[in-house]
């Protein structure tokens, strides 16, 4: 039972960095049907970024955390000004390519600046584990998984009540419509990009602190794609339920069938599992459905 | 108000359609811009909001003046500051957003949400059929519904003036009847000026100050309603009246009826 708690919470929290991440993939496909294949990298970049702050220019973590937030913003706008927008009016898939170029170029920069070695993130949050019931938990899970669900919340709040979050829906749903009132879509589509900057920078940061980091942090962008389909792509609930379930079950596989079958079965899981829902629920849990009336 | 001088549109750089249109808008007034499918109605709706360039289509050729200041060239959002605002032909509401949040989606651009709540309840003032609506996603609104959540939109931004495409399109006589009063309403008592595109020129007609007639990108006749409603032309093609006065024949308004379905 404990073995299975353990794995539960584990679960929940990689599971709730994959939504996160997923979060910011979902932003961008929704208003802008694209696929951001360097979804991935910005992760991995953000974590570098933060560690270079804290190890190699010795700013605290705090301010350090910040200022890897306010590159990540610049980041995102930037993609968006001069990678993006002189595509607008191009097909999309030409802008899929575009990212998985952008993809090769951050991976490339990380590792002419940093190496490939992993290297570990300095303790910030103190080691010892506090007790769950009977089951020893670290504390940094605990952090990673409160900043992950506040987070979460956050962004839901933003896109239900705010007017930013509601014109981003807006132009999600119809582009031309949305212009019409005003709302200024490449606005729109800079906002998606940060966000996705942001909260991408935010999950590999909490990954560093709990695992290290080292190039293959970009492999989250292979974890998140399964996650936004499994939550239907473009819907944002679907995005936090997908990552909570894709984290357990990676979790739970691992712990109960890898040892059974000798490994591998962890990285299998998410994509059977998914291969799955899609047969069931080809919109996945979550798309949108289509309306349809005349 | 409004004043297009001798516009010219072209789309993809070479379609040209709209071949030198003028009209005017005067303040406070509803005007009423006829003509059949594919006249270029829309066409010069879009000319004046600025979405054109989101079509590839661009005004080559004149001038359009709202309140003394040229506005063809800018974009969308710019001119829905200055406050046009053009209601969509097929209403366009936002089908997975809530009544509330597309009509916060049409106040967009007016500043501070302190007088959200005035608004909101400006909106529902005029369509009370939207309230019980509010929190249902608007794309299982009935048509009617989603018309009035369209126009609705467009009181959230305040607009001085309003371009309606076709807000009769598709709906039952009796409720183009109820939103033309409304439209009616809002013109006398938010005093926005209205410039209406309509293929249903009886209607139209019944509540404009003004008319123009178009074809082929061009005004071919233009005046009171009166003096238009009077015209054997008018009468014959857009009053499906023949001159002596009998309704035409229900195959050619089945016809029409399907190639404005196979258009829109
Ligand atoms: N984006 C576009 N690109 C190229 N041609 C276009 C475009 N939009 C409209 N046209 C053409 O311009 C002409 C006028 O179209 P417009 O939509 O303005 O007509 P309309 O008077 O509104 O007709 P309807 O009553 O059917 O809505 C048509 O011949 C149409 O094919
Ligand atoms: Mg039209």
């Amino acid at each position: 039972m404990d073995f299975f708690l353990l794995l539960l919470v584990n679960g929940l929290v990689v599971g709730s960095i994959y939504a996160l991440v997923a979060l910011g993939f979902v932003l961008i496909y929704k208003s802008s049907d694209v696929l951001n294949l360097a979804q991935g990298e910005l992760v991995m970049l953000g974590a570098y970024i933060c560690f270079a702050f804290v190890v190699q220019y010795n700013i605290p973590f705090f301010a350090a955390f910040v200022l890897t937030l306010v590159f990540s913003t610049i980041l995102g706008l930037s993609v968006e000004r001069v990678v993006l927008r002189p595509l607008i009016g191009q097909p999309i898939i030409s802008v899929i390519m575009v990212t998985i170029g952008l993809s090769s170029v951050l991976r490339a920069l990380v590792q002419a600046f940093w190496g490939t070695d992993t290297r570990p993130f300095p303790t910030i949050v103190s080691e010892a584990p506090v007790m769950l019931g009977s089951i020893p938990i670290s504390q940094v899970y605990i952090y990673s998984l409160a900043v992950s669900l506040v987070l979460l919340a956050i962004f839901t709040a933003f896109f239900r009540y705010s007017k930013t979050g509601i014109a981003m829906r807006a132009v999600a749903d119809d582009q031309q419509a949305a212009l019409s009132m005003g709302i200024s879509v490449r606005r729109i589509f800079a906002m998606a990009w940060i966000i996705a900057a942001v909260v991408s920078a935010i999950g590999g940061i909490m990954v560093g602190l709990i695992n290290g980091i080292n190039i293959s942090l970009s492999y989250m962008g292979l974890k998140v794609l399964p996650v936004a389909i499994l939550g239907g792509l473009d819907s944002i609930p679907g995005a936090v339920i997908g990552g909570l379930a894709i984290g357990v079950l990676e979790n739970l596989s691992g712990g109960y069938i890898d040892p059974i079958v000798g490994g591998g079965v962890k990285e299998v899981a998410p994509f059977v599992f998914l291969v799955f829902i899609l047969m069931i629920k080809p919109y996945g849990l979550f798309g949108k459905e289509i309306i349809e009336r005349v | 108000m409004l004043a297009l001088n001798n516009v010219e549109v072209m789309y993809d750089d070479v379609i040209l359609v709209l071949k030198g249109l003028s009209l005017q808008v005067p303040e406070g007034k509803i005007v009423a811009l006829l003509g059949s499918n594919g006249a270029g109605k829309t066409t010069t709706l879009k000319a004046i909001s600025g979405l054109l360039k989101t079509e590839e289509g661009e005004v080559t050729d004149g001038s359009i003046e709202f309140l003394g200041k040229r506005i063809d060239g800018r974009d969308a959002a710019t001119i829905v500051r200055m406050g046009i605002f053009q209601v969509m032909e097929g209403r366009r509401v936002f089908e997975h957003l809530t009544v509330e949040e597309n009509l916060r989606a049409g106040g967009y651009t007016s500043k501070g949400d302190g007088n959200l709540k005035n608004k909101l309840e400006l909106v529902y003032n005029y369509f009370p059929r939207l309230i019980e609506r509010r929190n249902q996603k608007a794309g299982y609104l009935s048509g009617g519904e989603q018309q009035m959540l369209a126009i609705g939109r467009a009181l959230m931004a305040k607009p001085k003036l309003m371009l309606l495409d076709e807000p009769s399109l598709g709906l039952s006589p009796m409720l183009v009847q109820e939103i033309f009063g409304i439209v009616r309403k809002i013109n006398q008592e938010e005093r926005a000026t209205i410039l209406l595109v309509e293929q249903n020129a009886r209607i139209a007609l019944g509540i404009a100050d003004y008319g123009y007639l178009m074809e082929n990108g061009r005004v071919v006749l233009e005046g009171t309603p009166e003096k238009l409603q009077d015209n054997e032309d008018v009468k014959e093609f857009y009053l499906g009246l023949t001159d002596v006065g009998k309704r035409k024949s229900y195959r050619d308004v089945k016809h029409y009826k399907r190639r404005k379905r196979w258009l829109s």
